[in-house]
């Protein structure tokens, strides 16, 4: 009588003490390899910190976190079978996932019909227009990128600009959108020229911006190694006018790879990458210093804003968790979309039923390369 | 606008021809088409930018790195080819095809999937001719590419072993016959393959950048311009990389960027459809 | 068949409806590689031609799937007519190259005229009349057998018969009579015209298409999977197919040395076994067969 009575009050004990519940399920398609790893790489090792962190700090609900990562390679197919492994197999409650917009799309459809909320990490607004039910995301869109340079180029006084821009699907839809909204802006698109992928030299295209009548501005919508070049060689044909880069560059790597060239080069991007610099009273100060901290510490790596919108994207959907008291799929979903005031590395979330992301123009800082590094542009 | 988009596609096109030399030069040798020759190119790029980020001063990194291709093309072709000998033409092709992933798959864990820089040889000052701006890199990749190409003619005609080689290439049989080492023959040819598209990816590197995927498009362009030029003529592949590297810029300059792609394998097919064994290519007798 | 009892959710069905479409496109391919010798490295053009000439006629044009699925084939089957003419006449690696340029060609055509094919982002497909991963499966399943069938009569008819003559040598092949042009001709167009069906129907499946489905390393992954299962095997397409459509999905444990392995895997295999995976088999049972009289 007395040893199966200790041996149940150890159980019970032993039990209490541990996460004797089903663990959270959280589902990731991520471009870890191929072309677009510099966006999914420090994605998934953004999830697994803080995946870890949290588990180790008590996981959410008394419950622990499991991480299910596929790396799809940026391939809208392998990315579609990842996905319905994620939501058949794996059984997941929530996915952060799709580092790009291809991945993305082609994941939506899955998503809707099994009714699971899926925070994208990939830019294009089309993501989020029109609204869908279960599709959330948490990077600035493109189009709000162009949107924050014209402001910035009608301050500088500058009414005519040129485009020039790559042939992928970030430069495609970036260039659309500025098309489409540089007229709201009061500015006009006097030249608009395009490269290829792999392209390494564009002396030709810039020389005939540079020859275009009128012109006061340039904007690279663009992704990659495109860019350094573009950066290089307008150094090398001596344009003074000022030069615009997109949010797709927003990492140091950019500035290692232009060189001296980058100097004077403007782009908007997330708080994130000046950290240090943002003065102590700034809403977003405490938690991208804090990001940033944890992520060079662990992998010694440069902070990257795509690990920052994976780290907003998990813990957008911790917190819809925590709010809604379960894992029930409809719960998070509707806590998701009352999202309000949550500071994340991009910028102050307040979502809504038209608003599945959440971010306005102020999330985006107007940052300009001073010295080799980043500062915020006066 | 002319003299840049020359200058332009000379660059490139010399990369190119230095490419297909490798392609065509393993060709003579095996008959084997080397789909990993663009991983060369990767390996010495990415080696080069990964040395010189550890200290190493810039001549040594680029020594180092060239060595290292040849290490990695003599343990390839000792591994993969040698084994398969007897294999058909398309078993070997896709031996190599899996060698190239394999390259990859190991360089995205060696190094790591970031874009990587190299300085660029005698810095990045501009030098203006005329309309058009050049940088310095550019003439070093001019000026390497025409030494590398006398120092490859002084090889191949002047001493023994690249005599061999070129023995083999005409008749293999007969080469073995009159006691030449078709072994050495096949590692020479690979070491020499590799060497080349070695250097090609360190002198473009600082242009227009390295990473673990470079190779992939480079390497199909290279052998574009190999067959161009008809597979296994040496002055074939050069001139078959030039052509491509000037007619991609012209028609990137004046007609389409985002077709720049297109225009080379346009070029090419239309090329063959009239010289259906490239521009100097030996016609290929066959047995019944 | 007997399939399903294994599968236990729509991933795995997923899986399987992907093996079948690969398997019908790679029998297709094996009347071309393997029966008649020629080597084609851009066949993932006529797929993806067939996939979204389907996906834009059903998507922009309102056509329905029904109707666009044959007319994108038959397009494709045209294409490959005209273009299989001056194409067929060059042999060996120039005619690897010139298909090689023709996938790349088509693969960058379909990535910038986004204003018909949404552009490197890819595209919508709206769905077959077939909906349900078990429905999807039968159908797939079904138009296999249908191709395995066609190949088998194919290869006993007198046009298989001049097929394998031309592999054994064109030469001698023309020398009894056989006239190589209008043969390899047909192998060209069959195989071009089976994987246009099948790109389609993975469209109108997966409801999404991106220009991907042309590149250079599909076209590889295609060819791969026809040769590691063994060349001018019916049998060995299947096979190869299976193998290589799952084995990324299993290689996933090993993360970042998935590409390393399967690169290290594809090597080993064809050297090991340079004819393919069913003729060594083969090869290994009839000889063990022997061992046992």
């Amino acid at each position: 009588m007395l040893v199966p009575s200790l041996v149940a009050a150890a159980a019970m004990l032993f039990s209490a003490g541990t996460f004797s519940q089903e663990p959270i399920r959280v589902g990731a398609f991520l471009a870890v390899t191929g072309p677009a790893a510099f966006l999914g790489d420090p994605e998934q090792k953004t999830l697994e910190l803080y995946v870890e962190k949290v588990n180790a700090a008590g996981g959410v609900l008394g419950r622990k976190l499991e991480l299910f990562a596929y790396d799809s390679g940026g391939d809208a197919e392998k990315a579609r079978a990842y996905v319905k492994r994620l939501i058949e197999q794996d059984r997941v409650d929530v996915i952060v996932g799709g580092s790009t917009t291809g991945e993305t799309m082609a994941a939506v459809p899955l998503a809707e019909a099994a009714g699971v909320p899926f925070i994208s990490l990939a830019g294009a607004v089309v993501i989020v227009e029109p609204v869908k039910k279960w599709v959330f995301k948490t990077p600035h869109t493109d189009r709000m990128a162009c949107e924050k340079i014209f402001v910035d180029m009608r301050a500088r006084g500058a009414t005519k600009a040129a485009l020039i821009s790559g042939s992928g699907g970030f430069d495609k839809s970036m260039r659309a959108e500025c098309l489409k909204v540089a007229p709201n802006h009061g500015v006009q698109i006097v030249a608009d020229e395009t490269y290829g992928a792999g392209d390494n030299d564009m002396t030709a295209q810039l020389a005939k911006i540079k020859s275009t009548p009128g012109v006061q501005a340039v904007l690279n919508a663009g992704f990659g190694q495109g860019p350094a070049i573009v950066t290089k060689n307008y150094r090398q044909l001596g344009i003074k006018m000022p030069l615009y880069q997109s949010h797709g560059v927003a990492s140091k790597q950019y500035v290692k790879l232009s060189g001296d060239a980058a100097e004077g080069v403007r782009l908007p991007a997330a708080a994130l990458l000046v950290a240090e610099t943002l003065p102590a009273n700034d809403p977003q100060k405490k938690v991208v210093t804090q990001y940033k901290k944890a992520y060079e510490e662990r992998f010694k790596q440069e902070v990257s804003t795509f690990g920052g919108h994976a780290y907003d994207g998990l813990m957008l959907a911790l917190e819809a968790i925590r709010r809604a008291g379960a894992t029930d799929k409809s719960k998070v979903r509707d806590a998701l979309e009352q999202t309000r005031g949550y500071v994340g590395t991009g910028g102050v979330v307040n979502m809504s039923a038209q608003d599945h992301m959440g971010l306005d123009l102020s999330a985006f800082r107007m940052l300009e390369v001073r010295e080799g590094d980043w500062a915020l542009a006066k | 606008m002319i003299a840049q988009t020359l200058l332009s596609g000379l660059t490139a096109g010399a990369i190119y021809a230095l490419v297909a030399l490798g392609f065509a030069i393993i060709y003579n040798a095996s008959h084997v088409i080397n789909f990993a020759q663009g991983e060369f190119v990767m390996i010495g790029g990415m080696a080069a930018a990964s040395l010189v980020e550890t200290g190493l001063p810039l001549p040594l990194s680029i020594l180092l790195s060239v060595g290292i291709a040849v290490l990695v093309g003599l343990v390839l072709e000792k591994l993969a080819i040698e084994p398969a000998r007897g294999a058909s033409v398309v078993t070997l092709i896709i031996i190599t095809i899996g060698a190239s992933i394999l390259l990859r798959g190991l360089a995205a864990l060696v190094w790591d999937k970031k874009i990587h820089p190299l300085p660029a040889f005698s810095g990045d000052a501009p030098i203006a001719i005329g309309t058009a701006t050049l940088l310095p890199q550019t003439l070093w990749v001019l000026g390497t590419t025409v030494v590398v190409v006398a120092l490859l003619w002084w090889f191949f005609n002047r001493t023994l072993t690249g005599k061999a080689i070129l023995a083999v290439s005409v008749n293999r049989l007969a080469a073995e016959l009159m006691g030449i080492s078709v072994r050495r023959v096949l590692a020479v040819s690979f070491g020499l393959s590799a060497a080349l598209g070695a250097l090609a990816g360190i002198l473009i590197a600082p242009i227009s950048f390295t990473s673990w995927d470079v190779g992939v498009m480079l390497g199909l362009k290279g052998f574009a311009a190999a067959i161009l030029g008809g597979l296994g003529s040496g002055p074939g592949a050069i001139a078959g990389g030039l052509a491509l590297g000037l007619i991609e810029a012209l028609g990137a300059g004046y007609l389409s960027s985002a077709y720049k792609d297109v225009f080379a394998f346009v070029l090419l097919l239309s090329a063959l459809v009239f010289l259906p064994n490239g521009l100097a290519g030996r016609r290929v007798a066959e047995r019944v | 068949m007997a399939l399903p009892l294994v599968l236990t959710n729509n991933y795995t069905y997923e899986i399987a409806i992907l093996v079948g479409l690969n398997a019908i496109v790679c029998v297709g391919l094996n009347f071309l590689i393997g029966y008649a010798g020629q080597i084609s490295l851009g066949h993932a053009g006529f797929y993806a031609l067939g996939a979204y000439g389907s996906a834009v006629l059903s998507a922009r044009y309102g056509v329905y799937p029904v109707i666009s699925v044959p007319l994108a084939v038959g397009g494709v089957a045209m294409l490959a007519w005209l273009v299989g003419k001056p194409v067929l006449r060059l042999k060996g690696h120039y005619l690897a190259m010139a298909t090689l340029g023709l996938g790349v060609i088509v693969s960058v055509v379909l990535a910038n005229e986004d204003w018909l094919t949404g552009g490197p982002d890819g595209m919508t497909v709206p769905p077959l009349f077939i909906t349900g991963e078990k429905a999807w499966y039968w159908a797939v399943g079904a138009v296999l057998l249908l191709t395995v069938w066609l190949a088998q009569n194919l290869i006993d008819s007198p046009r298989g018969r001049a097929w394998r003559a031309l592999h054994g040598s064109e030469v001698a092949a023309a020398a009894v009579g056989i006239d190589a042009a209008r043969h390899k001709l047909a192998a060209f167009v069959l195989s071009a015209a089976i994987a246009a069906f099948a790109g389609a129907l993975t469209a109108h499946y997966a409801g999404f298409l991106t220009p991907s489905k042309a590149s250079f390393l599909h076209s590889v992954e295609l060819v791969t999977m026809v040769v590691f299962g063994g060349m001018g095997s019916t049998l060995g397409a299947v096979l190869g197919a299976a193998v290589l459509t799952t084995l990324p999905q299993l290689l996933t444990v090993f993360k970042e040395y998935e590409m390393a392995l399967f690169g290290a895997l594809l090597m080993l295999t064809m050297i090991f076994m340079p004819q393919g995976l069913v003729p060594t088999l083969e090869k290994l049972l009839a000889a063990a067969g022997r061992k046992a009289e």
